[in-house]
């Protein structure tokens, strides 16, 4: 059990040091992180994303992942913890399907699919679900990583049998 | 039983376009229920409201446009529509305890035509993991809690348009009520999907306008012109996890099961009574299935047995237990639940508009998700 003080970074040994060299074209762009609405405890999980990698919280007293990022263990209440990559993979727990504009900006893309995802990390997470995919209750999912404008989004497809790594770019760009 | 009743209840007109100001709104509203309980605003010493991203007015604004002469208690809530049973039980106890006599307990909102609850961006730290996806309403969130639940219990569509069809029977008798029109099954589902698994009619209506409650010391109620509702029991409860705002459900293990499951042995065990002495109910309905996932929660209903029992007319006034008897957030609107404590107040008293046969107890929630509170209210026995 490792027991962190609660000022320093979770993980010295991540790449994910606000200093650290990182390509100019990968760095999150501040206006995005403003709109986004990133804070102290979410930049190492929209960095990641940039870099095409999912990060997520692990606590080291109590063995448990954690989404959203946050000061301490939801579980247990230990402070800090460690930072490590994800496998990407999990299963859909629920799923609504927008059909009607209430995200303006999102009109043009209707009707779209979000869903719940357990991890095989042990958190849930929530994404856009790729378009061609019709969502049910298990379906294997893995990440992948959508660009935009400054940020980069997380974002599910089905998951193929036997892959075993976060899922592959996808170029689209579906704007803000 | 905590020494308290709610003596008086008071409405504005509800309304697409109110026209007029939050402030006159809750002025007219407490007003209102002052009047209802055969008070003067000298007689008020304490006000409870609550808002969502500053859609209100303080208690303060309001006690000045009253001229109420002194506040002993002003409490101020920055939640939604988990806050109605918990204001009420709080002024219930602080009543009890002899820290004020006449407690105003409302809610005032240009909820159409200003800032809109279902649309707007909540603060804090779980927002910038759905509003930049598109999962940016709270219908969706609701909605994603109510596929889960439809899944494991069985239910679906139908049984979701048994909780719209049955209220909007109530509500074409309310005067109150926005929304009128009689609603069949087979209107309900010609309608569109709004966000699946919900249409239109699944939605709560959101209006302009206000609602008060007055919570009086029981011996004060007594001398009431109208009967006491007693607050016997009241309860909030967030469960574990309940995230790091009002829509981050990430956190929660079980999305068939709401704050109402774990509230339930307390509110009714503080009450002395059971479930099934439960004689009326106005459960929280910002959507239909949180009618549903509360009837189970509070155990009215077997679990996957509630979309059948309203379907089958359990939930009419002619039911075994008459429920959203004023056509709920659904149709009457949505004052975030305000609306449901003033109209089981009503039922308790015996004067609401389409009336429970037997009425003595009322079982009524605030809230949708994670967290949320209930009351009891009795008539005095």
């Amino acid at each position: 059990m490792t027991t962190l003080d609660p000022e320093a970074p979770l993980d010295p040994e991540a790449p994910l040091d606000p200093e650290a060299p990182l390509d100019p074209e990968a760095a999150l762009d501040p206006e995005a992180a403003a709109w986004l609405g990133v804070d102290a405890d979410s930049r190492f999980f929209w960095e990641g994303l940039r870099r095409h990698q999912l990060l997520l919280e692990h606590c080291d007293a109590c063995d448990r992942v954690r989404f959203p990022p946050m000061p301490a263990c939801p579980y247990c209440g230990t402070v800090g913890g460690t930072r490590q990559s994800a496998t990407g993979h999990g299963r859909v727990y629920s799923w609504i399907r927008v059909h009607r504009p209430l995200v303006p900006e999102l009109a043009d893309q209707l009707p779209y699919t979000i869903v719940t995802v357990t991890l095989d990390d042990g958190c849930r997470m929530v994404g856009r679900l790729d378009p061609d995919i019709e969502p049910a209750d298990g379906l294997a999912v893995a990440v992948h990583y959508v660009g935009h404008d400054g940020w980069t989004e997380l974002r599910f497809h089905a998951d193929s049998p036997g892959a075993d790594s976060p899922g592959a770019d996808s170029p689209g760009e579906a704007g803000r | 039983m905590s020494g308290a009743a709610i003596t008086g209840v008071g409405f504005t007109d509800f309304s697409a376009r109110s026209g007029r100001s939050v402030l006159s709104l809750a002025r007219e509203a407490c007003a209102c229920a002052i009047a209802d309980a055969g008070l003067t605003a000298a007689d008020i010493d304490g006000m409870a409201s609550f808002s969502v991203m500053h859609d209100s007015v303080p208690c303060v604004a309001v006690a000045t446009t009253l001229a109420v002469p002194e506040l002993r208690l002003a409490l101020d809530l920055d939640l939604g529509g988990q806050a109605p049973c918990a204001l009420v039980w709080t002024a219930a106890q602080a009543v009890a305890a002899g820290q004020a006599r006449h407690v105003v307990v409302f809610r005032a909102l240009n909820g159409r035509s200003g800032p809109r609850v279902g649309t707007m961006r909540f603060a804090g730290g779980g927002g910038q993991y759905r509003y930049p996806i598109g999962y940016g309403s709270y219908l969706m969130y609701v909605a994603m809690w109510a596929r889960r639940f439809l899944l494991e219990t069985g239910q679906g569509s139908r049984d979701l348009a048994a909780v719209a069809v049955a209220q909007r029977v109530y509500a074409e008798r309310n005067d109150r009520a926005y929304r009128r029109r009689p609603l069949t099954l087979d209107d309900y589902l010609a309608e569109p999907w709004v966000v699946e698994p919900f249409r239109g009619s699944d939605c709560t209506v959101e209006v302009d306008g206000a609602c008060a409650v007055v919570v009086s010391a029981l011996d004060a109620a007594r001398d009431s012109r109208v009967p006491p509702a007693v607050v016997a029991s009241g309860a909030y409860r967030a469960g574990g996890r309940p995230g790091l705002d009002i829509g981050d459900h990430l956190g929660w293990e079980d999305y068939t099961r709401n704050y109402t499951s774990l509230l339930r042995d307390e509110l009714f065990g503080r009450a002395g009574i059971g479930p099934g002495d439960v004689q009326v109910a106005e459960i929280y309905d910002c959507f239909t299935s949180t009618v549903l996932m509360g009837m189970e929660g509070l155990g009215l209903c077997e679990r996957g047995g509630a979309g059948t029992f309203v379907a089958s007319g359990g939930t009419a006034a002619t039911g075994r237990l008459p429920t959203n008897t004023h056509g709920g957030l659904l149709a009457e609107g949505y004052l975030h639940g305000m609306n449901t404590v003033a109209e089981a107040a009503l039922q308790v008293q015996g004067r609401a508009t389409t009336q429970a046969p037997r009425h003595d107890v009322c079982a009524v929630t605030s809230g949708a998700v994670m967290d949320g509170s209930a009351l009891v209210l009795t008539a005095d026995r």
